[in-house]
C-alpha cells in the first residue's frame, strides 16, 4: 500500500510533466493536422536555456528559490517560445500546400538539426543541474516505509495545474482562443471570415512551445541532469499521452500524460525498468489500432 | 512584392538577425562547462561566435531579399564577400563559423543564380534537341555509373580508404534502393526501417557464432526473418493513416533496439556480438592463415596475401546485393502490385473503389522493403564482424530517409546520387564530419521547402501505349 | 412493373452520423442493363446511399444484396470486397484519379485482380513468365478499347492530372467499366461539363448499359441527363424517399414538385 502510493505520487509528478509536452503536439496537430516532430527538441531546449538561467540566477547571487524558479520560469517561456515561432516560419509555413509527407519530413529535419545544434554548442556531456529545491513532507509511515510527497513534486503538480487553467481559460474565452478553435473546424472559412491563420498558427507554436519550455524546466529541476538528447524520448512519450487522450483534444492530452506516467512509473515499479519505454510504445501502438481516435476525440468520418 | 526599397530589405534583416539573436543568446551565448564535480557548471561565454553569426545572418537575409527582389547584382557580391570571408584563412572565432558563413554566401548565390539556371535548363530540356540529350543522358548516366562502380576495384584508386568509403556507400545505396519500395512507391512513411536492418544483422551474428553457419546460408534466411517482421508489425499498423504510421514504425524501431539492449541473453545486450565470421569465396576465407579445413583466397587463387583482397570481395558483394535489390524494384514497379504500391500512393480511396486491398498491397511493400533491410543488414554484420545496438538507432533511419527523399521519391538513380552526397562527402570532408548530422537535418528541411520531389523528380511510366519517341518530333 | 430480377436490392437503408439521420428507411431496387437515377435536393442523402453501397460507410440499418453470380449482402464485406467480388465500381463526385500516372496506368490499376492473378501474385510476373506477359497484353488491349471509345487515345501517356476537367470525368468512368462491373454507381458525372461533353457523356452512359450490359446506378443533379438517359427515377429528399418511377411520373409527382420548389435556391428545379 505504502509502496503503491510512493509511486502513484512520482507517476502523477512525472504524468504532469508528460501532459505539459502533449498540448504542444495536440495543439498543432488540431490546427494544422502534422505531427510536430520537432516539438520534443523544444522541450529540449526549454530544459537547456533554463539550466542556463539558474546558473545565471546563481552567479546573480539571487538566493530565494521561488523568486528564481519564477524568473526562469518567465525566461525559459519567452526564449523558448521565439524557437517555436522559428521553427513554424522556417520549416513548416513554406510547405503548407505541398504534397501530404513533406512537413513531416521536414519536421524531421528539424529535430535532426535542433538536436545537434544543441549538441554543437552545449557539448555532448550530460549536465547536473544541480539540487534547487530540497526538502518534502512525510504523508505517513506504513509497513516500515515512509510515503513522502518533495515540496518539488507539489511545485511541479501545482505550476501544471495553474497552468492548464491558465490555458483552458485562454482557449475557451480569449479571442486568439476562438481563432484558435475556428482554424481547428476549418482553416479556409476562418480564413475568409478574416481570422490571421499565419498570425493564429504562429501563436499556437509560440504557446505550445512556451508550454514545453515550463515542462523542460520542471524536468530539469525533478531528474536534476539533462542533455541534448532527451528531447526524443520525452517527445515520443508526449506524443503518445497526445494519441492517448485523443489527438486534437485539449484534457485528452493532459489525461493521456498523467496515463503514461502512470503507465511508466508502475511498470518500472512492479515488472522491469528496463522496459518500461517498450511498454509505452506498446501502448501507443495498441492504442492507435484499437482506438485511433483516443479516449477523449472524436471519431473522424472519412469524407469522399 | 517589387522594389520595397533598401530600407525596408534593411528592416527586415535586421529584424531576422535580432530573432537570431534572440535564439541564440542562451544556447550559443553561454556555453555550460563542467568544473570539477563539487562547483557543478559554469559559463564559457562565446558571444564573439554569436556575434559574427548573426552579421553573417543579417548579411545573409539581406542577399537573399536582394535575390527575391531581382536585385542580382548586389546579392552576388554580398554572396560572394561572405563565402569569401568563410574561405579565407582568416581568425574566426571557431572552425565551424567558417562553414557557417561560407555556406550562407554559397546559398545567397545560388538563391540569386537558381531562377536564372532553372530558366535555362528548362528552356534546354523543352527544345527537341534537348530532350534527346536528355533521355539519352538519363539512359547512359546510369550504365556509365555502374561501369565505374565495376571497375573501381580495378583501378589505381582503390586503396584501403576508397574501398571501404565504396563498400558504405553501397550499403546505403541498398538499403535507399530498399526504402524506396516502401516510402517512395508505397508513400508509406517507415521511420523504423532501422529496424529490419538490425534483424538482418542479429540473425547472422547469432546463426554464425551459435550454429556455424555460413554467410551464404544465413543471407535467405536473415532476409525472409527480416521480411516476417515485416508483415507481424506491418499487419495491425498499416490501416494507419500516414503520419500515424510514422510514429508507429519509429516506435516498433525504438522496441525492437531495445530489446536488443535488455534482452541480454540472446543478444549480450549493449556490450554486442564479436568474432562474426566473413563471408567466404566458394568456401575459401579472406585471411592471412586459414582455420583448419579451410584454405585462404590467397591459396586457392595462387596469389599473394593482401588486405584489400577481402575489401574488394566484400566490395563487389554489396554491388552484386544492391543491383538485385534495384532490378527487383525496376521488376516490381512493373507489375500489377507496384503500380498498385502507386496508386495507393496517390489515392487509397480511389483504390479502395477498384477492388484492391490496401491493407495487403501495403503489407507487401512493407516486407519486400524489409527482406532487403535483412539482407543488407547480414552482410553489415558479415563486414564489421560484430554486432551491437548502437548501429541502429534512430538517426540510421533518418539518414537512409531523407537519401530517399533527397534523391527524388521513386526514383532509383537519385537514390545512388543522394547517398554519394550525403554519405560520401561527408567521410571525404572529414572537417565537416562532426557537423554533419546538423547539414543533414537543414538539407531535409532545405529540399522540402525548395524541392520537395527531390533531386531527379522525372517519373518514367510504367508502361507505354505509343512506343516511347525517340528523338525530335515528340 | 416489369418481372425482370434485380441487380441491387435497397431494403430499408438507414444511416445516422451522431444526432444526424442521413438516410432515413430508404428502399429501392435497380435492374440490370437499366440506368437508375437517384436525385434529389442538396443533402437530401443521395451521396450516402452511395457510400453505405460501395462500402464506404456501414449502414446503421439495413440490408443491400448485390445479385451478381450469387447474392452478396454488401453491408457484410470490407470496402474493397464489393469492387472485387461483388463487382461493384464507383466514381467520386470530386474526381480521384491517381494524377500523377498516365491515363493508361490508371486503366491498368483497374485492372489490379485480374492481371494479380495472372502474375501469380507477382512471382511469375518477376521471372517475366509468358502467361503474365499475355494477360498483360490483354489488359492493355482492353484499356485501349475505352480510350477510343473516350477519345483519349492520344493522351494514353500522358499523366491524368493533365488532361482538361471533362476528359478526367469521362477517364474515371472508363477506369471503374475497366474493373469490369456489374454495377456502375456514378456520382454526378455531369458536373462541371459544358453542353457538348455533357451530350457526349449520355451516349457513353446509353452505350455502357446497351453494348456493356451494366446497370447503372446515377446520382444527377442535371436534370436534362437524367430525363434523357434513366429509366427508373429515385426521388430522395431530407433521406426520405418521397417518390419513384419512369422519369415522366416522377416529373409529374407533386411531392417531388413540393421538394424541389421548396429548396430556397430552386437549384435542379425538374424542368427539362
Amino acid at each position: 500500500m505504502a509502496y503503491f502510493s510512493q509511486q502513484l505520487i512520482n507517476a502523477i509528478t512525472l504524468g504532469a510533466v508528460y501532459g505539459l509536452i502533449a498540448i504542444g503536439y495536440t495543439m498543432v496537430y488540431g490546427i494544422v493536422g502534422m505531427i510536430n516532430f520537432a516539438h520534443g527538441e523544444i522541450f529540449m531546449i526549454g530544459a537547456f536555456i533554463s539550466l542556463i538561467g539558474f546558473i545565471i540566477c546563481g552567479l546573480l547571487g539571487i538566493g530565494s528559490a521561488p523568486v528564481a524558479i519564477v524568473l526562469v520560469l518567465l525566461l525559459a517561456m519567452a526564449f523558448t517560445a521565439i524557437y517555436g515561432w522559428a521553427v513554424e516560419r522556417l520549416a513548416y509555413r513554406p510547405l503548407r500546400h505541398s504534397f501530404r509527407l513533406a512537413p513531416l519530413i521536414s519536421a524531421i529535419g528539424m529535430s535532426i538539426s535542433l538536436q545537434n545544434y544543441v549538441q554543437l554548442t552545449q557539448g555532448a556531456r550530460p549536465k547536473p543541474g544541480g539540487q534547487i529545491v530540497s526538502g518534502g513532507y512525510n504523508l505517513f509511515s506504513a509497513d516500515g516505509f515512509d510515503v513522502r510527497v518533495t515540496w518539488l513534486q507539489i511545485i511541479i503538480v501545482l505550476v501544471t495545474i495553474v497552468l492548464m487553467g491558465g490555458f483552458t481559460w485562454v482557449i475557451a474565452r480569449t479571442s486568439l482562443g476562438r481563432q484558435q478553435r475556428a482554424c481547428e473546424q476549418d482553416i479556409k472559412m476562418a480564413a475568409l471570415l478574416g481570422v490571421n491563420v499565419d498570425r493564429t498558427i504562429s501563436l499556437t507554436f509560440v504557446v505550445g512551445a512556451a508550454l514545453a519550455a515550463v515542462a523542460g524546466m520542471l524536468f530539469l529541476m525533478y531528474y536534476g541532469v539533462i542533455d541534448f538528447f532527451i528531447g526524443f524520448l520525452a517527445g515520443i512519450k508526449a506524443f503518445t499521452a497526445a494519441v492517448l487522450g485523443g489527438i486534437g483534444s485539449l484534457p485528452g492530452a493532459m489525461l493521456g500524460g498523467l496515463l503514461i506516467g502512470l503507465i511508466e512509473v508502475f511498470w518500472a515499479g512492479y515488472f522491469s525498468s528496463e522496459y518500461k519505454d517498450v511498454a509505452v510504445f506498446g501502448i501507443l501502438v495498441l492504442v492507435l489500432i484499437f482506438r485511433p481516435s483516443g479516449l477523449l476525440g472524436k471519431p473522424e468520418i472519412e469524407k469522399v | 512584392m517589387k522594389a520595397s526599397g533598401l530600407p525596408a530589405l534593411l528592416k527586415d534583416a535586421a529584424l531576422t538577425a535580432f530573432v537570431a539573436a534572440a535564439l541564440g543568446l542562451f544556447i550559443v551565448g553561454f556555453r555550460t562547462v563542467d568544473v570539477g564535480s563539487t562547483k557543478g557548471l559554469a559559463f564559457d561565454y562565446q558571444f564573439a561566435d554569436l556575434a559574427v553569426a548573426v552579421v553573417a545572418i543579417f548579411a545573409g537575409r539581406l542577399g537573399l531579399s536582394f535575390a527575391a527582389e531581382g536585385a542580382r547584382w548586389p546579392a552576388l557580391i554580398l554572396g560572394a564577400v561572405l563565402g569569401a570571408i568563410g574561405a579565407a584563412p582568416i581568425e574566426l572565432p571557431s572552425a565551424f563559423l567558417h562553414w557557417f558563413v561560407g555556406l550562407a554566401g554559397l546559398l545567397v548565390i545560388g538563391r540569386t543564380l537558381w531562377p536564372w539556371a532553372s530558366r535555362r535548363v528548362g528552356q534546354a530540356t523543352q527544345s527537341p534537341r534537348g530532350r534527346m540529350v536528355g533521355r539519352a543522358g538519363t539512359r547512359w548516366f546510369s550504365w556509365i555509373l555502374l561501369a565505374a562502380a565495376v571497375v573501381l576495384p580495378l583501378t589505381p584508386f582503390a586503396d584501403q580508404k576508397t574501398m571501404d568509403l565504396g563498400v558504405l556507400i553501397l550499403t546505403y545505396v541498398m538499403l535507399g534502393w530498399g526504402l524506396n519500395i516502401v516510402v517512395g512507391l508505397a508513400g508509406l512513411l517507415d521511420l523504423g526501417y532501422v529496424a529490419f536492418y538490425a534483424v538482418g544483422a542479429y540473425s547472422y551474428a547469432l546463426l554464425s557464432t551459435q550454429w556455424g553457419l555460413g554467410f551464404w546460408a544465413v543471407l535467405p534466411i536473415a532476409g525472409a526473418m527480416a521480411a516476417t517482421f515485416g508483415l507481424v508489425l506491418g499487419f495491425p499498423v498499416l490501416r494507419l493513416r500516414g503520419d500515424y504510421l510514422a510514429i508507429v514504425t519509429l516506435g516498433f524501431g525504438e522496441i525492437i533496439r531495445l530489446v536488443l539492449v535488455n534482452w541480454v541473453d540472446l543478444t549480450n545486450g549493449p556490450a554486442g556480438i564479436g568474432g562474426i565470421p566473413g563471408p567466404t569465396f566458394f568456401g575459401a576465407v579472406f585471411a592471412e592463415t586459414a582455420p583448419a579445413g579451410h584454405r585462404t583466397f590467397a591459396e586457392m587463387m595462387g596469389v599473394p596475401f593482401a588486405a584489400t583482397q577481402r575489401l574488394i570481395f566484400l566490395y563487389y558483394i554489396i554491388l552484386v546485393l544492391a543491383l538485385i535489390t534495384n532490378l527487383f524494384a525496376l521488376r516490381m514497379r512493373r507489375l500489377p502490385v507496384g503500380r498498385a504500391w502507386e496508386a495507393l500512393r496517390e489515392d487509397e480511396t480511389a483504390c479502395r473503389a477498384l477492388g484492391i486491398n490496401p491493407t495487403n498491397t501495403k503489407l507487401t511493400a512493407f516486407a519486400v522493403g524489409a527482406m532487403f533491410a535483412g539482407f543488407a543488414g547480414s552482410f553489415f554484420a558479415a563486414k564489421q564482424r560484430f554486432v551491437s545496438p548502437e548501429s541502429f538507432v534512430f538517426i540510421e533511419s533518418a539518414i537512409i530517409l531523407s537519401i530517399v527523399v533527397l534523391g527524388g521519391m521513386g526514383s532509383q538513380i537519385g537514390v545512388v546520387l543522394a547517398a554519394v552526397l550525403l554519405i560520401g562527402l561527408p567521410e571525404w570532408f572529414r572537417d565537416l564530419g562532426t557537423y554533419r548530422m546538423l547539414a543533414f537535418g537543414l538539407a531535409m528541411v532545405l529540399i522540402m521547402a525548395f524541392r520537395p520531389r527531390g533531386l531527379i523528380a522525372h517519373r518514367e511510366p510504367t508502361v507505354r501505349l505509343q512506343a516511347e519517341p525517340r528523338g525530335g518530333g515528340g | 412493373m416489369t418481372a425482370t430480377p434485380s441487380l441491387i436490392d435497397v431494403e430499408r437503408l438507414t444511416m445516422r452520423f451522431g444526432g444526424l439521420l442521413a438516410v432515413d428507411d430508404v428502399s429501392f431496387s435497380a435492374r440490370p442493363r437499366e440506368i437508375t437515377a437517384i436525385i434529389g435536393p442538396n443533402g437530401a442523402g443521395k451521396t450516402t446511399v452511395f457510400n453505405c453501397i460501395t462500402g464506404f460507410y456501414k449502414p446503421t440499418v439495413g440490408r443491400l444484396t448485390l445479385r451478381g453470380d450469387r447474392d452478396y449482402l454488401l453491408e457484410r464485406m470490407l470496402g474493397h470486397e464489393i469492387g472485387q467480388r461483388a463487382r461493384v465500381a464507383r466514381t467520386f463526385q470530386n474526381i480521384r484519379l491517381f494524377t500523377g500516372m498516365t491515363v493508361l496506368e490508371n486503366l491498368m490499376v483497374a485492372q489490379h485482380n485480374k492481371l494479380m492473378l495472372a502474375s501469380g501474385m507477382s512471382v511469375f510476373g518477376v521471372f517475366g513468365l509468358k502467361r503474365y506477359r499475355t494477360a498483360e497484353a490483354a489488359a492493355i488491349e482492353m484499356a485501349r478499347g475505352w480510350l477510343e471509345r473516350i477519345g483519349l487515345v492520344a493522351d494514353a501517356d500522358r499523366p491524368a492530372g493533365e488532361l482538361p476537367y471533362g476528359a478526367q470525368r469521362r477517364l474515371e468512368i472508363a477506369r471503374a467499366m475497366c474493373t469490369e462491373p456489374l454495377l456502375l454507381c456514378l456520382d454526378e458525372p455531369a458536373a462541371g461539363l459544358n453542353p457538348r461533353e455533357s451530350a457526349a457523356l449520355n451516349d457513353l452512359l446509353i452505350s455502357i448499359r446497351d453494348r456493356d450490359g451494366v446497370g447503372v446506378l446515377l446520382i444527377e443533379h442535371d436534370m436534362s441527363v437524367v430525363m434523357t438517359i434513366s429509366d427508373h427515377v429515385v426521388v430522395l429528399d431530407y433521406g426520405r424517399k418521397i417518390a419513384e418511377g419512369p422519369p415522366a411520373d416522377v416529373r409529374r409527382d407533386p411531392a417531388v414538385i413540393r421538394a424541389y420548389l421548396g429548396t430556397a435556391e430552386g437549384e435542379g428545379e425538374p424542368s427539362v
